[in-house]
């Protein structure tokens, strides 16, 4: 569907292989995630580096197949988790031993001891929304265009299909040899998809 | 690097999916509930409930024009159904964060096909919680200013965050948000799924936006697993820390009775089994209604029968363990305390509360009652009804006469107490069906990573 697009456009055959640079990539459909793990695999040993995979569930391995670096959400995460723990550690100080000094059974006006309910509190707190927020920052969510979802069997990631992206960002991006590439790899449904 | 997938080496038998199901067959099953009419039991259901849920809000409006003192609360038992409630729904909710975090971490695969409805259940119970404490302010609208240190013309003064109430106050509303944001992170990729497999326009905007444009792409995944690992990893010690908090509003006070150090971990043992009571008196039912038989199997319901016999005997040595310190601490207060809690005027509900969660539990060593869903049904509802009960007998009979004979009391519930717990419930299975009804109920993208496992096992036993 996506790749007649160029033939139904009114230019000579010619400057068709050109209007493919604004494509977003070939993608392929393989069967199994094993399927999908040797093609990235073959395509990486190719020299391929714009790879992209899209599964309805995670594939253990896949990271290291497609060379990609481990994630940083911890560090964001335990920043998060601190900022937190600080403010339940200022909000608790500054409340009851500055701004309001109120004593109550003759109890010191701040002390640690029962600080730390609150403090561990909010320390999860802020870290589940560095998690969350964090993750969405990371994986850029929410998207709601992505040239991806101009292949016409996109809806398969997330239900029972296994597809691999070439993109064409990638220097070794060749439309119809790509295409011949992953059909070569056992993809059962090979496609230019446009931007 | 710790993920959602798989771990070839774990042993999957039984098979947790069964009847050769595909990915394609999983994605139907469950979005299928979502997509078609329910069956008629569901009307009937949610007719019931959504009355019970107005009873609420007419009990609640009453409570609120009128005053607290529609409930049966007074002094000396200034904590009544109340409270009783709030703890039991708190409990419940446990069972939710248990399994999609605890049972994750241990990489216990069979959590796949019920942590997304333990999860929901989380929520309804804390927000069902939610409304007793709120409501025992008396005028909620304005005790959010007591409750959250918000700036103020009202009082001028910030909270005492030295009092457990505070620390209640922030455990609770952290459990509720926390639990919120797993849920949701859990439900992006099946919102995804629902999103591509609608057909028409409401559904397509609805899925569409709530997805968030979630894509499936390994990139994706990378931070997906991540964020989900360190979102159990930080449920985790929240949960314990939720009904430990909880347990400190009594452990704290000098009461005989409450004035105990056995509290925290005793509260939450007794809050895993009441919550995994609660699951299995759901799942029961939704399996049947919806023929889930090949997704929740006999395996995942007993793997919960066990877990309810082995925290339901640790709740059982709690029991025994307050009052032989009872008599070991020599103090005479808290020897009349507990022998008053099994001899006293309480003793019905002390006993009923014994019946229900150390001698009915302790049928779950028969494999009979582990692996029929009828039967485990009725235990559940036993041990549901005997945790309100020690709920009720800590309160109360705690309560009700403490050091001065003369200040010694009891409590009688209302017909608005009554009501408004009847309420709660009715609100409690209102979301729960309507949680069914419109989003996937088991977590399919978890399930498939799961199917992927076992066929492989499978593939490597054949060859």
């Amino acid at each position: 569907m996506s790749t007649s697009f160029l033939d139904k456009l009114p230019v000579p055959a010619f400057l068709k292989s050109a209007a493919e640079i604004k494509c977003y990539g070939v993608v392929g459909d393989f069967e199994s995630p094993d399927d999908l793990l040797r093609a990235i695999r073959t395509l990486r040993t190719a020299g391929f580096t714009k790879l992209e995979a899209y599964s309805p569930f995670p594939i253990h391995g896949i990271g290291e197949a497609l060379g990609e670096p481990r994630s940083p959400l911890g560090r964001i995460v335990i920043v998060a988790a601190l900022l937190g723990l600080a403010s339940a550690l200022a909000l608790q100080w500054w409340t009851g031993a500055v701004d309001y000094k109120l004593v109550i059974a003759g109890k010191p006006l701040f002390a640690l001891e029962p600080s730390v309910p609150i403090m561990f509190e909010l320390t999860i707190l802020f870290g589940a929304f560095g998690a969350v927020l964090g993750m969405f920052h990371l994986n850029r969510l929410p998207t709601y265009y992505h040239p991806f979802f101009n292949y016409s069997q996109s809806e398969g990631a997330t239900n029972d299909r296994f597809l691999l992206a070439v993109e064409a960002a990638d220097p070794k991006f060749r439309g119809e040899e790509v295409r011949t590439l992953l059909d070569s790899l056992g993809s059962r449904h090979t496609e230019l998809v446009e931007a | 690097m710790a993920d959602l997938a798989i771990d070839h080496d774990f042993e999957l038998s039984p098979p947790l999916v069964q009847g050769g199901m595909t990915y394609a067959d999983v994605s139907e099953k469950v979005s299928a509930i979502t997509e078609n009419k329910p069956p008629k039991q569901w009307y009937y259901a949610i007719a019931v409930t959504s009355l019970m849920t107005l009873m609420l809000f007419g009990c609640l409006t009453y409570l609120v024009t009128t005053g607290i003192g529609v409930w049966g609360n007074n002094n000396p038992v200034g904590w009544g159904w109340d409270i009783t409630n709030f703890v039991w729904w708190i409990g419940i909710g446990h069972a939710g964060t248990l399994i999609s975090a605890i049972l994750f971490l241990f990489r216990q695969k069979w959590r796949t096909s019920i942590n997304r409805a333990a999860e929901a259940m989380t929520l309804f119970a804390v927000a069902s919680a939610g409304i007793y404490p709120l409501f025992h302010t008396g005028r909620p609208w304005r005790a959010i200013y007591w409750l959250f240190p918000l700036p103020n013309s009202y009082l001028h003064l910030w909270q005492n965050f030295r009092s457990p109430l505070m620390w209640d106050v922030f455990a609770v509303s952290t459990y509720a948000t926390v639990s919120a944001l797993f849920w949701f992170t859990g439900l992006i990729p099946d919102l995804a799924t629902l999103r591509d497999r609608a057909t028409n326009r409401i559904r397509k905007l609805v899925f569409g936006l709530l997805s968030l444009g979630w894509r499936g792409s390994a990139s994706q995944w990378r931070h997906y697993e991540l964020a989900y690992l360190i979102l159990a990893g930080l449920s985790t010690p929240l949960v314990l820390s939720v009904h430990s908090i909880v347990s400190f509003d009594f452990a704290t006070a000098v009461l005989p009775g409450w004035h105990t150090t056995i509290f925290p971990p005793y509260f939450v043992a007794g809050a895993i089994f009441s919550g995994f009571a609660m699951v299995v008196t759901l799942m029961t039912v939704a399996r049947w209604v919806y023929n889930l038989e090949n997704l929740i199997t006999i395996k995942h319901l007993e793997n919960m029968c066990k877990v309810i016999l082995a925290t339901g005997s640790i709740v059982g040595f709690a029991y025994a363990t307050e009052f032989f310190i009872a008599w070991y601490s020599g103090n005479p207060y808290e020897r009349f305390a507990f022998m008053n809690r099994a001899f006293g005027p309480y003793c019905w509900a002390y006993w009923t509360m014994i019946t229900c969660n150390v001698v009915v539990p302790q049928l779950f060593w028969f494999s009979k009652f582990r692996t029929t869903p009828a039967l485990m049904f009725i235990l559940a509802i036993f041990i549901n009804i005997g945790m309100w009960f020690e709920r009720f007998v800590i309160i109360a009979s705690s309560l009700h006469r403490d050091f001065l004979p003369a200040s010694w009391g009891y409590f009688t519930p209302t017909w608005v107490d009554i009501c408004t717990f009847a309420g709660t419930i009715g609100m409690f299975l209102t979301l729960f069906l309507l949680f069914l009804r419109f989003l996937p109920a088991i977590a399919m993208s978890e399930i498939k990573g799961v199917l992927y496992q076992q066929n492989q096992q499978q593939k490597g036993a054949h060859e």
